[in-house]
């Protein structure tokens, strides 16, 4: 499964994205699970907004942490969540 | 050393051993119309609290029948507010489309509906009542309101042969996900279980067929496969690790580290109307009993997977070779393991013979046979 550029992408509405104080993690919820993400997993999947399309999600995170060449990790951690459920075109 | 206590992950609230349905391998204990009080609305908001604020975030309403009990949408509500992720398990009795609905607007996040078979003949015949127009309406509502569809179908004997077409049920009723429950042989279960369990060439046939479907909808549907462990060389990791992420609360308020726990010998499992979720967690000695390795005899103390499957299932061995210390019988290292070779040998002959024996159902007039 791939990306589509032209598509705005949005986290999915039978997931949960949710900050577990005592975990001090943000984690996915689904029916019977949780998948505990790091940093960077889930400040992408919290662009998922249902607006923003690739393009924009990867130049706004390389604004944030004030860097550069996040293309290829960020598409294809999206890819992966994309395969997992956890996002939608 | 009983070092690192982690917080519970999961909660199980089952709320009610109550049920119109009589399923013959139903997980409940034989006994449970002994246990008539059941918990109060505000005994469980605070059994919900204090267990959120130890860290559980995954929360099973179960029972019994959860429904029957009338506070279900305000606690719904109240683990909402908490942040819990709520699953509902049910039969799908008692659900309506506004019930459906109204849970909806409490924060409820998943249903998960049991289906016993694929065609209403033998679903009807394996709950005890006619409910499979019904199970498969509700299903369609689940769909309908926006939750994710879980579908459960415990496999077994009875209904082994059906695998192809449960698929095809699943799949036409819109299912997210699949849950192919091999029976696990606890309770009523194991009293049945010379007429439920499957012969190896139906486990093996059905697990293929699974197999290959499971493939043919990555992507569209998951599926969760509970093991058959009798077939297996290797016992389950026994609740990932027994006081590691587990919480059970019984009807009555019993907490469990599992919920067949109730039947060990000598655990005096705690209640929560006498201590916090923290102390019972921390300091109880049944949540405290198979912490860690020290209670292990051999072949687990000396084996090189006992981090990986804990010795297996306590309830099993206690059930099987009458002593909760030793490990799982499912263990092909196991100086007990004839017994579960017994078991499939036994349950064969049985399948073979045209010799009627009718399953015992979950209800309260058989349950009085176990007091």
């Amino acid at each position: 499964m791939t990306i589509n550029p032209d598509q705005p992408i949005t986290f999915s509405s039978t997931h949960r994205l949710q900050w577990e104080e005592a975990q001090q993690k943000t984690v996915i919820l689904y029916p019977e699970g949780m998948v505990e993400l790091n940093q960077s997993s889930a400040e992408i999947l919290k662009c998922c907004d249902g607006e923003r399309k690739l393009a924009d999600i990867i130049s706004e995170l390389e604004q944030k942490f004030a860097t550069t060449g996040l293309g290829n990790d960020i598409t294809a951690f999206l890819e992966v969540a994309l395969k997992n459920g956890w996002i939608q075109q | 050393m009983k070092t690192d206590i982690t917080p519970p992950r999961w909660l199980l609230a089952e709320l009610t051993y109550a049920c119109p349905l009589q399923c013959p391998y139903c997980s409940n204990p034989l006994d449970y119309t002994l246990y008539k009080n059941e918990l109060s609305t505000a005994d469980w908001k605070r059994v919900l609290s204090q267990a959120r604020k130890m860290g559980a975030v995954q929360l099973g309403f179960s029972g019994g029948e959860p429904l029957t009990r009338q506070d279900l949408t305000e606690l719904v509500k109240h683990a909402r507010e908490l942040g819990y992720y709520s699953n509902l398990i049910t039969s799908g009795y008692g659900l309506n489309e506004a019930k459906i609905a109204e849970l909806k607007e409490a924060g409820l996040d998943h249903i998960q509906v049991s289906i016993q078979a694929s065609t209403q003949e033998l679903n009807d015949h394996l709950a005890g009542t006619a409910s499979f127009e019904h199970k498969k309406q509700v299903a369609h509502l689940v769909k309908k309101h926006g939750y994710p569809m879980v579908l459960c179908v415990v496999i077994h004997r009875e209904n082994i042969h059906q695998m192809p077409e449960i698929l095809a049920m699943a799949e036409e009723l819109g299912a997210d996900y699949l849950e192919l429950a091999n029976t696990q042989y606890y309770g009523w279960a194991h009293v049945n279980r010379d007429l439920l369990l499957p012969t190896k060439e139906q486990f093996e046939k059905a697990e293929a067929i699974a197999q290959a479907f499971k493939e043919k909808v990555a992507g569209k549907m998951k599926i969760y496969y509970v093991v058959p462990d009798f077939y297996e060389d290797r016992p389950k990791a026994c609740m990932n690790g027994w006081g590691t992420t587990f919480l059970t609360i019984a009807p009555d308020g019993v907490a469990l580290p599992c919920h067949s726990a109730r039947q060990l010998p000598g655990l005096d499992c705690p209640n929560v109307q006498d201590f916090s979720i923290e102390e019972i967690w921390q300091n109880s000695k049944a949540f405290n009993f198979f912490r860690g390795d020290e209670w292990m005899k051999e072949p687990c103390r000396s084996c090189d997977e006992k981090e990986k499957d804990f010795g297996g299932c306590h309830c099993q061995a206690y059930l099987l070779t009458g002593d909760m210390y030793n490990a799982d019988p499912v263990c092909s290292k196991s100086p007990d393991h004839d017994v579960i070779q017994q078991a499939i040998a036994s349950a064969r002959t049985r399948a073979l013979s045209n010799e009627e024996k009718p399953l015992i159902f979950r209800n309260s007039k058989n349950s009085r046979h176990y007091f």
